[in-house]
Formats: structure tokens, C-alpha cells, sequence
């Protein structure tokens, strides 16, 4: 393993990015509110799915950032 | 009542299962006498392999059957579970490639061999080795709970030794081909698992969606309901509430994959490539998990009266469904739970060959005798979850299970900051690890075993997480005593790793 080459880390900073999905959910006073509603649907609920959806655009977009292979 | 043709779908899936759970051994052939492959498949599995096999692995069947039951009991504030499986996938993306590196360049099979190796102290890594298997054990056994849930509500509900006989029977066999092929069993289980689950949810959900008349009834009459009950409950979260949702959910999310069962599916990946990319990939399972904790709602508006809110979705599901789709949908649940019943075993079983077998018992033996002593070690720790789950209330593997999400965090310092620095000193860690442990039981039973503890902070009053309060002491201990002990130059350990461990090969990728 030693002597094989290290894969250097492209854009390390990219994974600053990271936060985000961290300050949009763990702060509830941001999005426990009934209005705006969907549908019927709670802001307090269509907010929380929606942040998994936006959490993992950010998650692809970091990887691709970051990414250093092109096989 | 027996419901004969949701049995008949039941068996059938569980007989497949069977099948393949013994064809697993044939599947990526490779010599299971190896620890590296009975315990890690041979770290072989590519993208899909492994997203099944997370996936399968930490949403597991008592999570369908508790997340809708406390939403269904409490309403919003159990809505936490969407914050908890939103942030861990990021914090995940960023420690888990790094920790399956230097697991796969130092041959690592558990977080307590890099402790072993990072700190040189074979206390602190039988720390961890303990608290992994003692966090593990009432995980299956609330696995064994889920399964007996889908039995009963089958029609099976006899008591005595022959009313635990299905429950009995479907873990010997799980017992038997886990012992047999290790990681595969479980990773071949996954595909059908989670395939049984996608179908069973989304299907559900539209039908339920659609019988209810829409998502807008459904939550008006949930909270018309829940307002009405004797304890009051809202679909909406107080103010008063914030600091234990948001403290529950990063707790949570700390924790999670600080179980062995865990960090076990992760390190049968084939790269650290593979694992960043199913971080990407993981929350469509949230994504469900947020339907399914939905169901605790659809099971109010459907007006489900349970015995138990561990009943909701179970009766919702037969009240609403024809019997082939209560057979499919029971045979998800029972069948997720045997896929992380099967690896938290395989984890637990690591431990202790790695950590106490072949540190204390028998020093240095080969990788034969290591995964023999595993194989063994699997099937009493699955014996003894069965035996908790039949001879103790259902009650005592509950508590057990809480206090274990609060005692797994309390190796996040020694484990996640130890592959960044080897700042903190081995015995400022033991010290941290030791008082957060004690701690945190201490007010979780303080607050009669609920996860939330009132801190009074001057005058005011804080709802939080135990398992993070103690965290925050022990992360406090840990920072002063490492101060403390460098100052007066108590010895620490010879660190074995090297810089160049935690990098990424360029080659085998």
C-alpha cells in the first residue's frame, strides 16, 4: 500500500459546502410553521422532504467537485 | 383469526429469502475462512451492492414499525427522524471514506482495531469494542420485536412456547446462513428487502393517499384527533419543543453511524469512491422514511385504534389492504428486520473475536481462528436477543435500546476525531468516554426513560438530547484532561498509523 501514488484531493474547500444541509435542518424556529402550505400539506413537512432532496444535490455536487478520477 | 392467503405470500417471500441467504455462500466466491471475507464480503461490493446493503442495514423493520408509532402517539416532535436521516449522510460523505481507507490500507476490521492502533491502548479500544456490543444487543432484540408485530397481527397469536415458534424459527434459520456466508447473506437479502419495501410504500401511499381523501384530510383530521386526545398532541411543533427536536435529530445523526452494524456495511464497500457516492445515493431512503412516519397520521385518520401504538401501522395496513398486499407488506417488515438482525450480529461478533478474543483470550491467532471465534460469537449474541425478547417485557429491550443510542456517541471523540488528529491523549479519552457514559444512563433514567432531559441553564430550562449533554461532557473532559496529562507528562500510546494510511490509493479503484 505504501508505494502505490496518493490520490491528491481536489477542491478540498468544496466540502464547505456541507453546512448547508446541517443549518437548514437543525434550527426547527426556521421551519416549523404551518403557511406557506402545499396541497394541505404543512410547510413544517414538505420543508423536511424537501431539504433530503436539496441535501443530496448538494452531496452529488461536492462529489463531482471533489472528484479526481475521470475512469 | 389466520389470514391464510397473507400467510401464504408471507412464506413464500420468506421461503426466497431462505434460499438465498444459503446461495449466498456461492455468490463472489472467495474463501470464508478469512475474517476479511466472512466479516467484510472481501470489501468487494460495488455502488448498487452497497447501497442495498446500507440501506437494508440502518432502516431497519423496528424502525417502520417505531418511527409512524411515535408520530401516531406524539405527533410532530417524532418527526425528528427526517432532520436525523438528512444530516448523517452529509457528516457520513465527509469521515466515512477517510475511515474506510485507513481500514482497508491497515486491514481494520472494526472502529476499535484503528483505536487499538491510533492510540496504542488497548483499554480504550476495548471501550469501544464494549460499548459497540453492548449498543448492538438490544438492537436485535427490537429487531425480534418488529418480527413478532408482523406474526401476531398475521393471526398468529398464540402464547406460550408455540406462539413464539415463527419467531423462533425464522431467526434459526437467519442464525444459520449468517454463520454459513457472513456479510453476503445479508447483502443478497438487502436487494429483496428493500425491493419488498419500495413496492410496499409507495404503493401503500397512494393508495392510502387516495382512500383517505388526500393529504390535506389526512392532516386535518390528524390534528382535529390528536387535540381531542386526553394528552393533547399537535401536528405542528411548539416553540417549547425546538430543543429537543433539533438536539434528538443531530444526536441522532451523530450516533448512527457510530454503530458497528453501521460502519460494517460501509467497510464492504469496494472504494472509498463507492462509499462517497452512496452517501449521494442514501436518502431516497429518507425520503421513504418520511412516508412511513406519515403512516402514523394515515393510521389516525383512518381512525386505527391499536393496542399499542406499535399496533398503528400494522392495523392500518389491515384494514386498508387486500390480503396478497398485507402478505407482501408484512413479509418487508419481517424480512428487514432479518437483514440488520444479520449484520448487527456479524458486527457484535467482530468485536469480540477482534478485540477481546484475540486481545485477551488467545493473542495473535490467525484469521481461521478469528472468523471461527466470530461465527460462534454471532450465534450467541443472536441467541441471546432471542432469549430477551421472550423471557423480558418488550418494555426493558426499549429502555435498553435508548440508552444505547446515548452510549454508541460516546465513542464519536475517540473514533471520528482520532482519524484527524492524535491531539487528545489516550487516557483524556477513556476518562470522557467513561464519565459520558455514566452520565448519560444516569439522566435518561433520571427522566424515567425518555431522551430528553430538562438542563437548567441559569434560568432557563433546556429540553436535550442525553445522549448529546453527554457528549458535551465528555468531549469537555477529554479537551482539559488532554491539557492536563500532556502538562504533567503522563505517557500516551505510540500512534502505528502513518499520515499516508488515511489517503486514497490511486491504484484498485
Amino acid at each position: 500500500m505504501k508505494d502505490q501514488p496518493v490520490r491528491p484531493v481536489r477542491r478540498p474547500y468544496a466540502y464547505w459546502l456541507l453546512i448547508l444541509p446541517f443549518a437548514g435542518t437543525l434550527w426547527p424556529a426556521l421551519y416549523a410553521h404551518a403557511e406557506p402550505s402545499i396541497g394541505g400539506v404543512p410547510f413544517f413537512y414538505w420543508y423536511q422532504f424537501l431539504c433530503i432532496g436539496l441535501t443530496a444535490i448538494v452531496m452529488a455536487f461536492v462529489y463531482l467537485l471533489t472528484r479526481t478520477d475521470r475512469s | 383469526m389466520i389470514l391464510w392467503t397473507a400467510v401464504a405470500v408471507f412464506v413464500a417471500l420468506f421461503a426466497l429469502v431462505t434460499v438465498l441467504g444459503f446461495a449466498a455462500v456461492r455468490w463472489r466466491a472467495g474463501d470464508l475462512n478469512d475474517i476479511h471475507q466472512w466479516a467484510l464480503a472481501g470489501r468487494g461490493f460495488g455502488t448498487l451492492v452497497t447501497w442495498f446493503l446500507i440501506g437494508g442495514d440502518i432502516y431497519t423493520a423496528y424502525t417502520f414499525i417505531a418511527v409512524p408509532a411515535l408520530i401516531y402517539g406524539v405527533g410532530a416532535p417524532g418527526f425528528f427522524a427526517l432532520p436525523y436521516t438528512t444530516i448523517v449522510f452529509p457528516l457520513v460523505f465527509i469521515f466515512g471514506p477517510r475511515f474506510w481507507c485507513i481500514a482497508k490500507n491497515r486491514g481494520y476490521v472494526t472502529y476499535a482495531d484503528f483505536v487499538r492502533e491510533r492510540y496504542g491502548s488497548r483499554s480504550l479500544a476495548l471501550a469501544v469494542a464494549i460499548t459497540g456490543i453492548l449498543a448492538t444487543m438490544p438492537y436485535i432484540a427490537l429487531q425480534l420485536v418488529g418480527l413478532q408485530v408482523v406474526i401476531a397481527a398475521l393471526g398468529f397469536t398464540g402464547s406460550g412456547f408455540l406462539g413464539d415458534l415463527p419467531v423462533i424459527v425464522a431467526f434459526a434459520i437467519l442464525a444459520i446462513y449468517t454463520y454459513r456466508g457472513g456479510l453476503r447473506a445479508p447483502a443478497l437479502v438487502a436487494f429483496v428487502k428493500d425491493t419488498l419495501i419500495y413496492v410496499t410504500v409507495i404503493g401503500a401511499t397512494i393508495v392510502l393517499v387516495t382512500k383517505l381523501g388526500g393529504f390535506a384530510h389526512i392532516f386535518a383530521t390528524a390534528a382535529t384527533i390528536l387535540a381531542q386526545r386526553p394528552k393533547p398532541a399537535s401536528i405542528m411543533l411548539a416553540p417549547a419543543g425546538y430543543s429537543a427536536y433539533a438536539t434528538l435529530a443531530f444526536g441522532s445523526g451523530l450516533a448512527l453511524f457510530m454503530y458497528p452494524h453501521s460502519i460494517t456495511g460501509v467497510l464492504g464497500a469496494k472504494s472509498a469512491r463507492v462509499v462517497r457516492r452512496n452517501m449521494v445515493i442514501l436518502p431516497a431512503y429518507s425520503v421513504m422514511l418520511g412516508f412511513i412516519a406519515l403512516f402514523g397520521y394515515m393510521a389516525i385518520a383512518a381512525g386505527a385504534h391499536p393496542a399499542t401504538p406499535n399496533g398503528a401501522v400494522p392495523a392500518l395496513i389491515l384494514a386498508s389492504f387486500p390480503q396478497w398486499f398485507i402478505g407482501v407488506a408484512f413479509a418487508a417488515i419481517a424480512i428487514g428486520a432479518l437483514v440488520p438482525a444479520a449484520i448487527m450480529s456479524i458486527a457484535a461478533a467482530n468485536l469480540y473475536a477482534r478485540s477481546i478474543h484475540m486481545e485477551f483470550v488467545q493473542p495473535a491467532c490467525s484469521s481461521a481462528v478469528q472468523t471461527k471465534v466470530a461465527r460462534f460469537a454471532s450465534l450467541i449474541v443472536k441467541t441471546g436477543a432471542l432469549l430477551f425478547v421472550l423471557f423480558l417485557p418488550t418494555q426493558f429491550a426499549i429502555y435498553f435500546q435508548l440508552l444505547a443510542g446515548a452510549w454508541i456517541l460516546q465513542t464519536f471523540p475517540a473514533v471520528v476525531f482520532g482519524l484527524y488528529t492524535r491531539w487528545f491523549h489516550r487516557s483524556a479519552l477513556f476518562v470522557g468516554w467513561l464519565v459520558g457514559m455514566v452520565l448519560a444512563t444516569w439522566m435518561a433514567v433520571a427522566a424515567g426513560f425518555t431522551p430528553v432531559f430538562a438542563l437548567h441553564l441559569g434560568a432557563r430550562v433546556m429540553p436535550l438530547y442525553v445522549g448529546l449533554i453527554a457528549l458535551g461532557a465528555n468531549l469537555g473532559l477529554a479537551l482539559v484532561l488532554t491539557m492536563l496529562f500532556k502538562g504533567v507528562k503522563i505517557p500516551d500510546g505510540v500512534d502505528a498509523t502513518s499520515a499516508r494510511d488515511y489517503e486514497e490509493a490511486l491504484a484498485g479503484v
